[in-house]
């Protein structure tokens, strides 16, 4: 058994909020932070805030990483960083991937939206973003 | 420390999911958390859940965990999927199939990765099952990566080992030789309305009287003749329970209410026949051996340095020392006094 195996792993929950059902670039990044080493609990499409929250409390997941192509993540993200904080988890951050302004980035962040990944993003740079903030 | 235990004594549910990741990265302090809690253990009857991929097993628990919820049953669910063994990493994905439970709280679910495991479970999972335990739920699912023909550690740690199989996947040799079959408590054939059901219920019907100690007591029928086939021990811990084979369609729960009876039942059979104690006496040691090699290992491993491994490792391969050779010297090396 090696090491690299056995040591604390980051936990990340990838999930699909909302309707449009669109989930490759969900299962690409899900394998991408798997090769990264990461345990990623993969819960799939048209996630209810309240599934998002219950996932991220029960799996006990460093980041919530979700994926919004829709263009309702103004709506969507705020209702779910409400769900989330009813159920004690103000401090798990949130990052978000899909179709996203550059002006909406200011007002996510104050839902604790850590990070934010367009279209063309690498890989590395979500890997290296996520490991910053889990911090480790 | 003594809030954590109480809260998760008190059902709180994310002081349980911060004291599994704790148990899972076996981080300081997590063994004597394991021990505030232990006594607080032994209420929730483990049901196994194993099979090849594809089988629905996921699917299964999800329809399980409805039914006893049904029954006012807290359920517990541990989801075991596979660790890469080249990148540690791993996509956790049965709770995809248990979304009509997310948003009851008479229901955890908790995926695990197998983190280098190759018994089917992880080597958290029996503490993770404990931890569950002691947060009062009724019944713990635990359902193991998909597993083929020698993935049996479930059978050491569930109550109830329930084997899964679908049509289509192989034909009667593959029930015959798979020893996956032999630490069933109940077999199902999922996926029952799919072409070929009939054929696999046939299969493992033969298999069960051919193989199983139990229903060796029935003389078999060998072109009209009576042969008379040996007993021989069987890692079963209950070889006198003829495992019935329940077909089920969890779409729309066919067999699962005969499945929860077929728990039932091997339940009342190892309560009614005092078995009990002894199961639980033979995991006990199972698991008091493992935890010892665990430890000796770990110690023996502390006391060596990466050269005098690898010095070692260059002496076999230049055939100067032959592996057993090797490892005595190993053991040589280490301060053994410092060990013990």
């Amino acid at each position: 058994m090696s090491k690299e195996i056995m040591s604390e792993k980051i936990r990340i929950l990838i999930a699909k909020p909302g309707l449009d059902g669109h989930d490759r670039g969900a299962k690409v990044i899900a394998r991408a932070l798997r090769d990264a080493g990461f345990e990623v609990i993969y819960t799939g499409l048209r996630q209810t805030a309240e599934m998002i929250a219950a996932s991220a409390l029960q799996e006990d997941v460093d980041v919530v990483g979700l994926s919004i192509l829709s263009g309702a993540h103004m709506a969507l993200v705020p209702h779910i960083r409400e769900v989330m904080n009813q159920n004690d988890l103000q401090d798990v951050p949130i990052i978000l991937g899909g179709i996203i302004p550059e002006e909406d980035k200011p007002a996510l962040s104050e839902y604790g939206v850590k990070g934010v990944f367009g279209p063309g993003t690498s890989m590395q740079e979500i890997i290296d973003t996520i490991t910053k903030i889990v911090n480790r | 420390m003594k809030d954590l235990i109480q809260n998760i004594l008190n059902g709180n549910r994310r002081a349980l999911a911060r004291m599994l990741t704790m148990v899972e990265n076996e981080r300081e302090g997590y063994q004597q958390a394991l021990a505030a809690l232990f006594p607080h253990t032994g209420h929730a009857w483990v049901i196994g859940i194993t099979g090849a991929p594809g089988t629905g097993k996921s699917s299964l628990v999800n329809a399980l965990a409805q039914k006893y919820r049904q029954q006012d049953k807290t359920v517990g669910i541990l989801a075991v999927d596979p660790t890469s063994p080249f990148t540690g990493g791993a996509i956790l994905g049965d709770r995809i199939r248990m979304r009509d439970l997310y948003s009851d709280p008479g229901v955890f679910i908790r995926s695990m990765a197998t983190r280098g495991s190759l018994g089917g479970l992880s080597r958290a999972t029996r503490d993770a099952i404990r931890v569950m335990d002691a947060g009062g739920f009724d019944v713990i699912l635990v359902e193991t990566v998909g597993a083929g023909q020698s993935e049996v550690d479930i059978v050491r740690t569930a109550q109830t080992t329930i084997v899964v199989e679908a049509p289509g996947l192989g034909d009667d040799i593959q029930a015959i030789k798979a020893g996956i079959l032999e630490i069933a408590d109940i077999l199902v054939v999922n996926k029952a309305d799919r072409v070929g059901a009939k054929n696999t219920v046939q299969a493992l019907k033969m298999m069960l009287e051919i193989g199983h100690p139990a229903a060796r007591t029935q003389p078999v029928l060998h072109h009209g003749e009576l042969m008379q086939i040996e007993n021989h021990t069987s890692i079963n811990p209950t070889p006198l329970w003829i495992p019935p084979i329940i077909q089920t369609i969890t779409m729309d729960f066919t067999g699962i209410d005969a499945l929860i009876q077929a728990i039932e039942n091997h339940r009342a059979y190892i309560e009614q026949n005092h078995l009990s104690a002894e199961i639980e006496r033979e995991r006990i040691r199972i698991e008091l051996y493992e935890r010892l090699q665990n430890v000796l290992m770990t110690r023996l491993m502390n006391g060596l340095t990466q050269q005098q491994i690898e010095a070692v490792v260059e002496r076999v391969r230049t055939r100067e020392l032959e592996p057993s050779q090797a490892v005595m010297m190993l053991i040589d090396m280490h301060n053994t006094e410092g060990m013990l």
